[in-house]
């Protein structure tokens, strides 16, 4: 997992609340064996419509997604973070999400901030007035910056510190790795291997 | 911190799943975050894992302990035909991608055609892998099966697969425990199936929620380990974390001469720790619930969740005498789907199709009690019967028994091995509005097939009610003057 500390980049206004991790990626896209290439089930039904905000050339290439409560909610799919990330999403701001979203993103380095609701009314209404206007989100110094607005976000301590330093749950167990060689190393030989079979 | 030793003992008297748990710490967590377990046994299959290997491959991390790692193929295999391609493309790619993966990482595969390919909690066991005290991890939530031997077991997620490939380690909030006593003896026709049916109506299927079950008292200990299994199994739909069971020399007669069971001296030394996998007399429980096995008859359910279920000698309830508003609304919507009246006796429901597997109750013991049931019996007329063992072994050795043939006979499908209809993602499916009594742990809306209407029942309620076309018991059939050979399920001169 890449290291976090600032992203950059096109800032997309979703004025919607409650988008569900149906609406992020509809369940037909679970039936994949792979675990990236989702960009294209991002926001399916609404991609649908060419007006849609995504599909506004001004908004190609975004990288932050502005948007309003109870962001993920539903189905726990991870597929919801994995779609945001493959279309090139690293940071979504809202001022409420699902907690299961907000832990799978986090396992995944999506940064996922919290913004009050006034303040994300101030941010749509800047990002409407120029469409394609660029944003950033300092998670060193935990704040987003869009246009003259400069607002802090909160993300949890834990978190954070994993983005910052890019470790993935997997990373991070490793760094137990002599425990776990050592714990092997005392494991008796009466429990079960499945190589070879008699 | 680290332990010392896998079999460290403290003073505190603690119960069975606390020691399993304690004896697999690698590391501990610091307040309020989550211990490191070490996983002892790591049961891989294709709808869950493909994912987990792609993670793998984006980050460049090997498989840590393939020797601890078995894959098979279950929930998308056809059950007729199984030479051909498989027809179904999602289907044909998951079974081509857990191989492609296999062979890549160096994971032990047993695929359609081999005698170990099945269900992959019908699998661990027939190997001798599920043992006492081990840990076991697989992502899929029946996974608690394998506690019938004293294992903690759980199922996991994909990105939890993914962590234990990598780490041979899961980070595990520690749980509470709830024991679930059985005492006394069942009655004739009741089985291990009627006995958990029985604790999720009384708990309720989030009863569980946070727990390990430990299922205890002689109506347990009586039970073969197929009947454990099928306890154990369907523990998840009391939303437990895990369900177990002591092991004791049924366990381990089980176990003894099983491909990769301990042998000689390993084998001494594992009873002798196997041994000490008790709860202590003075442990405590975080919660208790006792069943009085004398009381047990048959058991089935009218609704779409395993919770909703009463014997069989009773009536559909009527939603407007429960209390709980939710459960109120939950049971009207159910009656709806499953077009059923309130009041309706439960054995005046007939049946379009009987489904007779699922990692609930597809092993030789399963299939010797529905066979000594519907020996020298036809089935109903117009009565859809599929028996499908769960694994490539069980069909062999119930073959040689000959059951293949009493199920032939009897007029029923006699299949290969898989998930078959226990979820339908393979051809075998419900079609709208069908109904059908089955073996199998989940009656959701659509599970076994869109629109299917699912009864959950023991495998000597699903014979009955294949031959008398209506929700039966054995009991019916002598009723009926049926005269049913009962060798295995002490049936034998029941009259009630
Ligand atoms: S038989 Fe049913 S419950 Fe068991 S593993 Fe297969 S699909 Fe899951």
């Amino acid at each position: 997992m890449d290291k976090v500390t600032t992203v950059t980049g096109v800032a997309v206004p979703l004025r919607r609340s409650n988008v569900d991790t149906d609406q992020i990626i509809p369940a037909v896209f679970l039936k994949r064996v792979t675990k990236t290439g989702y960009d294209d089930g991002l926001f399916h039904e609404w991609r649908k419509d060419p007006q849609f905000i995504l599909n506004r050339p001004e908004y190609a290439g975004a990288r932050i997604l502005i948007t309003g409560s109870d962001f993920g909610t539903g189905s726990s799919r991870e597929h919801a973070v994995w779609a945001l990330r493959d279309f090139g999403f690293a940071a979504v701001i809202s001022p409420k999400f699902a907690d299961i979203f907000r832990g799978n993103a986090g396992k995944q380095g999506l940064l996922a901030g919290q913004v009050d609701e006034a303040t994300v009314e101030q941010f749509w209404a800047e990002l409407e007035a120029s469409p394609g206007m660029e944003a950033t989100v300092d998670l060193e110094a935990r704040t987003v910056t869009v246009g003259n607005i400069t607002a802090p976000f909160e993300i949890d301590d834990y978190t954070r510190w994993r983005l910052l330093e890019g470790l993935d749950d997997i990373a991070l167990t490793l760094r137990d790795e002599q425990a776990i060689t050592d714990f092997e190393a005392r494991r008796e030989s009466w429990r079960p291997t499945t190589l070879p079979a008699r | 911190m680290t332990t010392d030793s896998v079999s460290t003992t403290t003073d505190r008297p603690r119960t069975l799943a606390e020691k399993v748990w304690a004896s697999h710490l690698v590391a501990e967590g610091a307040k309020g975050e989550p211990d490191l377990l070490y996983i002892d046994l790591h049961l891989v299959h294709e709808v869950t894992s493909p994912q987990a290997f792609d993670g793998l491959r984006l980050a460049g991390r090997p498989v840590r302990r393939p020797d601890l790692t078995i894959a098979t193929e279950d929930h998308n295999t056809p059950t007729l035909a199984i030479d051909k391609p498989i027809a179904e493309p999602t289907s044909r790619k998951q079974i081509e991608t857990l191989r492609a993966n296999a062979q890549e990482f160096g994971i032990r595969l047993h695929s359609l055609g081999d005698v170990e390919q099945g269900i992959v909690h019908v699998v661990g066991p027939q190997l001798g892998l599920t043992m006492p005290g081990i840990t076991v991890v697989c992502g899929d939530s029946h996974t608690s099966t394998h506690g019938a031997f004293g294992a903690l077991a759980m199922g996991i997620g994909t990105s939890e697969v993914e962590h234990v490939l990598a780490t041979q380690t899961l980070p595990l909030k520690p749980f509470k425990t709830m024991a679930i006593t059985v005492e006394g003896e069942l009655k004739p026709g009741v089985t291990a199936k009627d006995i958990i049916l029985a604790v999720i109506a009384k708990i309720g299927t989030g009863g569980g929620q946070g727990y390990v079950l430990e299922y205890r008292g002689s109506a347990i200990r009586a039970l073969s380990m197929d009947g454990r299994m099928t306890i154990c199994n369907m523990s998840i739909e009391a939303g437990a974390r895990a369900g177990m069971v002591a092991p004791d020399e049924t366990t381990y007669a089980y176990l003894k001469g099983r491909p990769h069971a301990p042998e000689g001296a390993d084998w001494d030394a594992a009873v002798e720790y196997w041994n000490t996998l008790r709860t202590d007399d003075d442990a405590l429980f975080d919660a208790e619930v006792y069943l009085d096995a004398n009381e047990l008859e048959p058991f089935v359910t009218w609704g779409t969740n395993p919770g909703q279920g009463v014997s069989l000698s009773e009536s559909v309830p009527d939603p407007a005498t429960i209390i709980d508003a939710n459960e109120r609304a939950a049971a009207e919507r159910a009656l709806e789907y499953m077009d059923l009246a309130a009041g309706t006796p439960m054995k005046q429901i007939p049946v379009d199709a009987v489904f007779m597997g699922s990692c609930t109750n597809s092993r030789l013991d399963d299939l010797r009690a529905f066979t000594s049931i519907i020996k020298g019996q036809k089935k109903a007329e117009g009565v859809r019967v599929m028996v499908v063992p769960g694994s490539a072994r069980v069909r062999l050795e119930a073959e040689a028994e000959g059951l293949d043939k009493i199920v032939e006979e009897f007029g029923a499908e006699w299949r290969f091995a898989g998930c078959s209809m226990c979820l339908g993602m393979n051809p075998d499916q419900l079609a709208p509005g069908e109904r059908c009594a089955s073996t199998s742990n989940r009656n959701f809306e659509g599970r076994q097939g869109k629109g299917g209407r699912t009864h959950l029942v023991s495998p000597l309620v699903a014979a009955a009610t294949a031959i008398r076309g209506t929700l039966s018991s054995p009991a019916d059939l002598l009723a009926d003057g049926i005269a049913v050979d009962t060798e295995y399920t002490g049936v034998e001169g029941v009259s009630a």
